[in-house]
């Protein structure tokens, strides 16, 4: 490589930068508490989100007793069962997923990857966080309110989430909604700083085109999240006006237990439309993070450039664009004008191509890699796999036909769990492998570690790929009880008991990762500042951890991209960005 | 969705612009060195808190398209009766031109350092939004005393909402702008060009949208 030398090739000196530039705390509190430093912020999204993770978690437990093993878990009751559903789907998208990607991720990352000092706007950002926290405790809160959290699916489809007869009609409805626009609130705020910080705050040499696909994923992600969460907000006020004020924005005229409710004229669809023109978005709010992360795993512990860097992030600014034409194939089922559903099926599939362009370049980069089976690498090749498997689902679900008779079945279940709930959390995981060292100074429990791994990785498997089979059987889902019918045999119903099995094994396996985060801090072997010996700017930072500001006195300056492994002629098997090109001889 | 899809387009036509603008299609692989030399390799020269209000409001302007699209579908039901257009809107609409003009004023005052000209304006531009917001109220009370109900029809719903949610924005800069006035008043000579020209940007957006949303509810 190196066939172009920009300039004359030799190293400019770095800008120095004044240090009355950054904001440095003065006592514990500014300093973990109302800390202004991405890295910590970061860190304080990550463990709150991964906090209401764990409530997720016991949850599908729950769901999984009930369904595995019904009527033998008596307190759970059809409507505390809709509550579960709502309430993991919910914390699961939004308040795990996103808050852990951009939040957690994108504030450690963005700032590190590109150069910077922090984000451009710290106190911004340490807002954002506090009112993150906020949108948590008030979900937390609904499930301490009268009538509990509200049961009306994650989607929260009017009219019924907010009639008599949806458990949580009362209070939890009204929580959910204020949560929502809280955290709305909150994401924008963080989400200008990462956007911004990508578009402002890169040091010097760092073009676009060189940024690591990490820094892609993520900052397109944020872009589409500025933009479709006014869809959900809208669709939040609206329904909170409905529910509180009486208007009919969505809700028709309707009879319901015997009275005449004064609403009237609204339309229930206008709400599906304004979600969806969120929730399709969000799919890849969660996935193109994902995407990048997996992309920059795939090349460290592979020890080779990444192929087709041009493409990888020409797909992620497609997929990008793409994901906002496709939110009516979530409403095949509401009805629609067949055109309609052909315009929106035709789009659906276009995304398969730059999505297939991305597997396939992560397949090639693997082609004759110098693969290290590293805990992070086994995360990333899971990814794919899994990935693979819930895209191809998708394809299936993308058509209006197959969609129809599917859509309330479990197949739907197994898809979206493994595309964008499996699929993502391996790669969050495998992040946090990775990323640990140069966030704790510490190594993780190797063993621990791999056991973690295999269970989860099988336990997916064996929980989501049954799940296909009950689908087409037709078992529908969000059935609390499906009690004796003709068209599913008594194998459906000893598969749902090992599935329910399998879910409580994963389940606690969850319990060795964090037990393995928290003992390593204390008892992992020292980590020397790049121990996967790693090309991008967070592994050249004089301290591990990242001391406040990043870098010493001097920012660093970028040369080259971000994938020079296996140089040939190089004396390493990888070249950091920051390193000067040799002169060439004259 | 016909509003938010022209809005959305105009977004992607812009993304499109300014990756084109970025070497998108160089080959990283083969270049070594500082890219300083190269023309849009680096980042703008704009300031932070320009490029970041910028892109707070192309969020805001999806959140008011997403708002007009919702009320041009939910006015095709049988049951949409218009609400009454009271003349209040028409001054309030001009006062919050007035506003626009006179933070106008104050950044070419703050251009030739006139202090006396600067908070003149600035208290005149503080003044009129205010204004603008009472006016706001006076006409929902105009309303509600013509028997125009939030709950009782949809069009009414929408005129609240909206409007409610385009004043409290007006409120969102009202607190800008003072604060713009108190980092003034405890400096010695402060350089409040910056912050002017973000509330002036902030005032001719929040004008634009009011234009929008008027002219929407005069249409129908």
């Amino acid at each position: 490589m190196g066939d172009v030398l920009i300039g004359r090739g030799d190293a400019i000196p770095p800008a120095e930068v004044v240090d009355v530039e950054l904001y440095h705390p003065h006592s514990w509190i500014t300093k973990y508490v109302f800390s202004q430093d991405a890295k910590v912020i970061a860190l304080q999204y990550s463990l709150t989100a991964l906090a209401i993770g764990l409530v997720a978690l016991v949850l599908s437990w729950l769901m999984r007793l009930q369904l595995g093993f019904p009527g033998v878990f008596s307190f759970i009751d059809p409507s505390q069962y809709l509550q579960y559903i709502t309430m993991h789907g919910m914390i699961m998208v939004i308040y795990l997923l996103t808050a852990l990607f951009l939040g957690g991720f994108g504030n450690y990352l963005i700032p590190l990857m590109v150069g910077a000092r922090d984000m451009v706007f710290p106190y911004v950002n340490m807002l954002s966080y506090w009112v993150y926290l906020l949108a948590v405790l008030v979900l937390v809160a609904s499930f301490f309110v009268p009538g509990g959290p509200t049961g009306a699916g994650w989607t929260l489809y009017p009219p019924q989430a907010i009639l008599p007869g949806t458990p949580g009609h009362e209070w939890g409805i009204i929580l959910m909604l204020v949560s929502l626009i809280i955290f709305i609130i909150g994401f924008t705020m963080g989400g200008l700083n990462y956007v911004v910080t990508v578009l402002q705050a890169r040091t010097r040499g760092m073009t676009l085109m060189r940024m690591p696909l990490t820094v892609w994923g993520i900052f397109t992600a944020t872009v589409l999240a500025l933009l479709a969460f006014p869809a959900l907000f809208v669709a939040c006020v609206m329904m909170l006006f409905d529910r509180v004020l009486g208007t009919s924005f969505f809700i028709p005229a309707l009879v319901s237990m015997g009275e005449q409710l004064k609403y009237g004229g609204g339309s229930p669809i206008l709400f599906q439309h304004l979600f969806w023109f969120f929730g399709h978005p969000e799919v890849y709010i969660v996935a193109l993070p994902a995407f990048g992360i997996v992309s920059d795993l795939i090349a460290t512990h592979a020890r080779r450039n990444i192929f087709g860097y041009r493409m990888m992030v020409w797909a992620i600014v497609a997929i990008g664009a793409l994901s906002f034409v496709v939110w009516a194939h979530h409403m095949y089922v509401s009805g629609m004008n067949p055109w309609f559903g052909f315009f929106f099926a035709t789009t659906t599939l276009v995304i398969a191509v730059p999505t297939a362009i991305k597997v396939y370049n992560w397949v090639l980069t693997l082609w004759r890699g110098d693969i290290h089976l590293t805990v992070p690498m086994l995360f990333a090749l899971a990814f794919i796999v899994t990935f693979v498997n819930g895209g191809l689902t998708g394809l299936f679900l993308g058509n209006v036909v197959v969609d129809v008779p599917l859509s309330d079945t479990m197949f739907v279940v197994a898809h979206f769990h493994m595309v964008m709930g499996v699929a993502p959390i391996l790669v969050i995981f495998g992040a946090i492998y990775h990323w640990y060292p140069k966030i704790t100074g510490r190594m993780w429990n190797e063993a621990l570690a791999k056991f973690h791994f295999w269970i989860t990785f099988l336990g997916a498997y064996a929980i989501f790929f049954p799940m296909h089979y009950l689908g087409l059987l037709g078992m529908p889902r969000r059935y609390h009880d499906i009690g004796q019918t003709s068209f599913i045999p008594e194998s459906a119903h000893t598969l749902n008991a090992f599935i329910s099995i399998v879910a409580l094994i994963v389940g606690v396996a969850q319990m060795v990762f964090l037990f393995n985060m928290f003992w390593s801090l204390r008892h992992g072997r020292k980590a020397d500042g790049n121990p996967w010996r790693a090309t991008t700017l967070e592994w050249q930072t004089p301290e591990t951890p990242p001391g406040h500001g990043n870098w010493g006195k001097e920012l660093p300056v970028v040369y080259r991209w971000a994938y020079d492994y296996n140089v040939p002629g190089a004396d390493q098997d990888f070249i950091p960005q920051n390193q000067p090109p040799t002169p060439r001889p004259a | 969705m016909g509003v938010s899809i022209l809005f959305f387009s105009a977004v992607a036509v812009f993304a499109v612009w300014w990756l084109s603008k970025h070497r998108l299609a160089s080959k990283p692989w083969l270049e070594q060195g500082t890219a300083s030399e190269f023309p849009g390799a680096g980042v703008s020269q704009t300031p932070v808190a320009k490029v970041g209000l910028t892109v707070l409001l192309a969020s805001l302007a999806a959140l008011f398209a997403l708002f007009i699209s919702a009320y041009v579908m939910r006015m095709q039901f049988a049951d949409w009766r218009p609400v009454a257009k009271p003349t209040l809107l028409w001054v309030n609409t001009g006062v919050l031109m007035l506003s626009s003009a006179a933070l106008q004023r104050a950044r070419v005052a703050a251009e030739h350092d006139d202090e006396r000209e600067i908070r003149a304006y600035l208290v005149a531009a503080g003044s009129t939004a205010l204004a603008f917001l009472i006016g706001q109220i006076v006409a929902w009370q105009q309303l509600v005393a013509l028997g125009y109900a939030l709950a009782s029809n949809p069009a009414n719903a929408f005129f609240y909402l909206i409007t409610g949610l385009h004043g409290l924005h007006v409120v969102g800069g009202l607190v800008a702008l003072g604060w713009v006035m108190w980092r003034r008043s405890r400096a010695e000579r402060p350089d409040v060009r910056l912050g002017l020209a973000l509330c002036g940007m902030y005032w001719d957006f929040l004008l634009l949208i009011w234009l929008v949303l008027f002219g929407l509810l005069l249409l129908t």
